[in-house]
């Protein structure tokens, strides 16, 4: 029993991460019907625009929420205008056609992403500087360190009010229709065009989000990580049935915590066999995903 | 005239779905356009609306050409349409329908709520199940909410799709009657009905379409007269439903 909280808090705070992931890909999903491959690369951005921010750039002289707030805040707005930039140039032509063919260009922009990472940052692993102390308190036999609090605490704050926004706002709601009908969404007055482009401001905001929180907590950071990370959060995002926003938060926990069980009772070289398999399983048994029939067009 | 539709031609590919629609509506009247399956009523709506593009010809309303208009800004000119098949968003409750049948008012929340009570007036159905899903209503109650939601941005004119599609002849009857009671209160009305009886009872003018073209057009009263019209769709059309 003694290492099963353990397991679990560090589940669960890999899991905000992945959750955050899985949002942008649910929320895209949820209004045009395109998984953006892009997400996982997009996090990526974000992770290394947050890194340059600290170690080239002397944020870190700053008192520490400061800097925080600002390489939180700069690579939220970069993958922000990146997301509609990709909206606008590939995207958007398309909207029209086939979806496979949108499907393909997703594929190419994670490409492109993922290549001009490495042009600009390198292909070696950075480190992200140990900028929280690592000490935190305990719980039981298990440790909790503060870094961990704060950054659950802040995903946890993210995902309420993404799900504010989208229940409690006009424009989220107007979202949550055109997961129904476009042609009906234009009848009621709604710019659908504005109303797309904002659904990838808000994948945007939530791929650096989670990309700096990643590189703080793991501190190790590749340009090529997106493609696993990515494939992760869509697990978690076919888990709570795409298209879903709860069902994507609940995703991202429970592939977290399988990631984690799976490290600490077997072995870390079996994570990403078990997350897969889930993949695979739920594909194939409960295509819905968890949260039952009506997720595949409920926000 | 308030709306004004010259020599629609509309295609869906090659095909030519309207071959020169001529129409027109004043304020204060409600217009019928008649015509069976596949004449290119909707088509006409659509056109109308926003949603299509015409290859030719031109929508004046209010005494602007209104063709390359997108339809979220066609409706905020004070043209709303209320489409075939109803299109209610089912998974929102009929508040949030509702809401966003005001989207152009969404900043305005005290004159949005009014216009909502004024809809749960007109349809007191709707009324008591306002945090239910959209999705869980009968077919009648899903065309109040489709006409309340298209009159939630105070319309000057109102385009109806087959309002009374699938209901109880008792039901599409009560709707027509509010329909009429809408266009008493000042808003104009186009309405497309396969119900022509129905439809011509409540009407000032009708149009019928065949194949994309008008084939007649007249008081509602002299068509309601007609042979031919009679023959084609008001003979024979309550024994079969
Ligand atoms: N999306 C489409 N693509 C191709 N052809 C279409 C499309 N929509 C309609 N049509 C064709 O255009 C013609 C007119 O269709 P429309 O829907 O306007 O008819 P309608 O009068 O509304 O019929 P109904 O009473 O059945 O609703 C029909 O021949 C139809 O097959
Ligand atoms: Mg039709």
């Amino acid at each position: 029993m003694g290492p099963f909280l353990q397991y679990t808090i560090n589940g669960l705070t890999v899991g905000s991460f992945y959750a955050l992931v899985a949002l942008g890909y649910t929320i895209v999903y949820g209004i045009i019907r395109l998984i953006n491959f892009a997400q996982g690369d997009l996090t990526v951005v974000g992770m290394f625009l947050g890194w340059s921010l600290l170690t080239q750039f002397g944020i870190r002289l700053l008192p520490l929420p400061v800097a925080l707030f600002l390489a939180f805040l700069i690579p939220m707005l970069g993958t922000a205008v990146t997301n509609v930039v990709i909206l606008q140039l590939a995207y958007k032509p398309l909207l029209k056609r086939s979806l496979l063919a949108i499907l393909i260009t997703a594929l190419g922009a994670s490409l492109v992403l993922q290549n001009v990472v490495r042009l600009i940052f390198g292909p070696q692993i950075q480190a992200y500087p140990d900028i929280v102390p690592l000490n935190g308190f305990g719980i039981g036999p298990a440790h909790v360190s503060y870094l961990q609090v704060v950054l659950f605490a802040a995903s946890i704050l993210l995902m309420l009010a993404l799900y504010l926004f989208t229940q409690g706002t006009p424009v989220g709601t107007a979202m949550r229709a055109l997961a129904v009908d476009h042609d009906a969404a234009r009848l009621m007055g709604i710019n659908v065009d504005r109303v797309i482009q904002i659904a990838f401001v808000v994948g945007g905001l939530l791929a650096a989000a989670s990309g700096v929180m990643l590189g703080i907590y793991y501190i190790q950071i590749q340009f090529n990580n997106g493609f696993l990370l990515g494939l992760r959060a869509f697990t978690a995002a076919v888990l709570g049935g795409i298209g879903n926003i709860p069902g994507a938060m609940a995703g991202g926990m429970i592939i977290g915590l399988l990631e984690s069980y799976t490290a600490g009772y077997i072995s870390s070289k079996w994570q990403d066999v078990v997350v897969f398999g889930v993949l695979i399983l739920v594909l194939v048994i409960r295509p819905m995903g968890l949260f039952g029939e009506r997720v595949a067009e409920r926000m | 005239m308030l709306l004004e539709v010259a020599d629609l031609h509309v295609y869906y590919g090659n095909i030519e779905a309207l071959k020169g629609i001529t129409l027109g509506v004043d304020s204060g009247e409600i217009v019928a356009v008649l015509g069976s399956n596949g004449a290119g009523k909707t088509t006409t709506l659509k056109t109308i609306s926003g949603l299509l593009r015409p290859r030719s010809g031109t929508v004046t309303f209010n005494g602007a050409n209104i063709v390359g208009r997108s339809a979220h800004e066609v409706v905020a000119l004070g043209l709303s349409q209320v489409p075939e098949g109803r299109r209610i968003f089912n998974v929102l409750t009929v508040d949030e329908n509702l809401s966003l049948g005001g989207y152009l008012i969404r900043r305005h929340r005290d004159l949005q709520r009014k216009r909502r009570d004024s809809v749960y007036q007109t349809f007191p159905q709707l009324a008591a199940r306002r945090k239910q899903l959209a999705g869980t209503l009968s077919g009648g109650e899903q065309q109040m909410l489709a006409i309340g939601r298209a009159l939630m941005s105070e319309p000057k004119l109102l385009m109806l799709d087959e309002p009374s599609l699938g209901l109880s002849p008792l039901l599409s009857r009560l709707l027509l009657k509010i329909v009429r009671q809408i266009s008493n209160q000042g808003t104009a009305v186009l309405l497309v009905e396969q119900n022509a009886r129905q439809a011509l009872a409540i009407s000032d003018r009708a149009y019928v379409i065949e194949t994309g073209s008008i084939a007649l057009s007249g008081k509602a009263s002299q068509l309601a007269a007609d042979e031919r019209v009679q023959k084609a769709y008001l003979g024979g059309y309550e024994a079969v439903s």
